[in-house]
């Protein structure tokens, strides 16, 4: 039986994404055990976190400033916005690498039955960013789900007046898939999708 | 108790971290839901698709008991509509007033039939598709119980000339029967009543007639807006309307 103050470690451990009450009771357990080199470490970065991490008032990204990293970061392609659901669709991006242009965190899809509306998900501060910040192209980096669509296709529909190009991610073939193992519907989306082959390319 | 069917895909939402609740249209089981184990994942989630059709099996240890969904995919409408705004908004409609309208566990075998031929419309793009679906809305009321009757006029009783429907009673009336009443009643367009095809005007008649009694009779007694989808299944035929 732990003490009451453990509990109630255990309890918001417990909270957390991934962790359920065993797991939370052995983190728990875990962090009084190493209070010098896990307890308190953790303790601070919480604080800190808790004190400086923000919503970025111009891309609705997480960071410890206003405008964000992201945003601040005098390299990027301004004229290139990519439109996500969530912050961990923007981290993702950012861990691949490949992307140099700038963000727009949505913060969900449009759902007909939760009632999340064009409103909640900041839609006009978007249209204004493209309208003010002389983007070119808008990247729709949506979900393949129904939502993520339907929100594709209204925003594609809201940006049309703008005269921007408007893309969006490939559906298809992930990296060391097999054929065998996708279901029906990415390998429909994916045979839809199918481009020239090009043999014999060689790089330039 | 364990039984085997045949389901659409009307809605699934994430419950705890990794599993989903279903709710499904069935063929023989009218509107049931069940928990999806694992529902939230990389692998299940394509399955769980609004209009997905699925091969489904029902377990729970009791019949009022939540119970759990075994499924299999028979087809996913929901890939193939993917880069159709059209289909899109129509399937979302449709799954959102099934979810909101139906009683759970009452069978509906017409509704899941009109439904499934609705899909298969959307998904080939046929030109007819949206005249379907303002077919299918009015079945719908027809199965909940406040079908509109559009098979002869409440006046004069005439079976031709139908232009208009009753707000109140859901009746048709003729043409030359509306008199000075005509301002305060709904159109309805003629595809509703004839072999006729449907302009976009039309089907824009047609889904604010079938609109208003699902309002009446369906969201508000529930304090229910009519679902995003529909809104935005009607914005998208004012645009082409106009």
């Amino acid at each position: 039986m732990a003490a009451v103050e453990v509990e109630r470690l255990i309890r918001l451990l417990q909270r957390l994404p991934g962790l359920g009450p065993r797991s939370a009771r052995r983190a728990a357990l875990a962090l009084l055990e190493r209070p010098d080199t896990l307890l308190r470490p953790l303790l601070d970065a919480l604080a800190v976190c808790a004190e400086r991490v923000r919503r970025c008032s111009r891309c609705r990204n997480l960071d410890v400033g206003d405008p964000c990293a992201v945003c601040a970061d005098p390299e990027r392609d301004d004229t290139l916005l990519c439109v996500v659901e969530r912050v961990e669709d923007l981290w993702a991006l950012e861990r691949a690498g490949s992307f140099r242009g700038r963000y727009f965190v949505l913060g969900g899809t449009l759902s007909a039955l939760d009632e999340v509306g064009p409103e909640d998900l900041g839609v006009d501060l978007l249209l204004r960013r493209v309208r003010e910040e002389g983007v070119r192209e808008v990247v729709l980096a949506l979900g393949a789900t129904v939502d993520g669509q339907t929100t594709a296709h209204y925003l594609a529909e809201r940006l049309r007046p703008l005269a921007v190009t408007t893309t969006r991610l490939a559906h298809g073939v992930p990296m060391g898939g097999e054929l065998h193992y996708l279901d029906e519907g990415t390998l429909e989306a994916a045979l839809r999708a199918r481009q020239p082959f090009r043999a014999g390319h060689e790089p330039s | 108790m364990e039984w085997r069917d045949e389901g659409i895909v009307l809605t699934a939402r994430r419950h705890g971290e990794g599993d989903a609740l279903l709710s499904l249209l069935t063929f023989a089981h009218g509107r049931h839901r069940g928990l999806v184990r694992g529902g939230a994942g990389r692998r299940r989630r394509p399955l769980l698709q609004s209009g997905n059709r699925l091969a489904c099996t029902w377990r729970a240890r009791l019949p009022e008991h939540l119970g759990h969904w075994t499924l299999e995919p028979l087809r996913l409408y929901a890939a193939t509509l993917l880069e159709d705004a059209v289909g899109l908004a129509a399937v979302g409609s449709a799954c959102g007033l099934l979810e909101l309208g139906l009683a759970e566990r009452e069978p509906h075998p017409r509704l899941y039939a009109a439904l499934l031929s609705l899909l298969d419309h959307l998904a080939a793009a046929a030109p007819d598709r949206l005249a379907r679906y303002v077919r299918f809305e009015l079945l719908l009321l027809e199965e909940l119980g406040f079908g509109l009757d559009l098979s002869a006029c409440a006046v004069s009783g005439r079976t031709d000339d139908l232009a208009w429907v009753s707000p109140k009673t859901g009746r048709a009336v003729a043409r030359t029967a509306a008199g000075r009443w005509a301002p305060r009643l709904l159109p309805l367009p003629p595809f509703l009543v004839a072999d006729a095809p449907a302009t976009p005007a039309d089907l824009l008649a047609g889904l604010r007639l079938t609109g208003h009694f699902l309002e009446r009779h369906v969201l508000a007694p529930r304090e229910r807006l009519q679902p995003l989808a529909r809104q935005r299944l009607l914005a998208l035929l004012e645009r082409s309307a106009a």
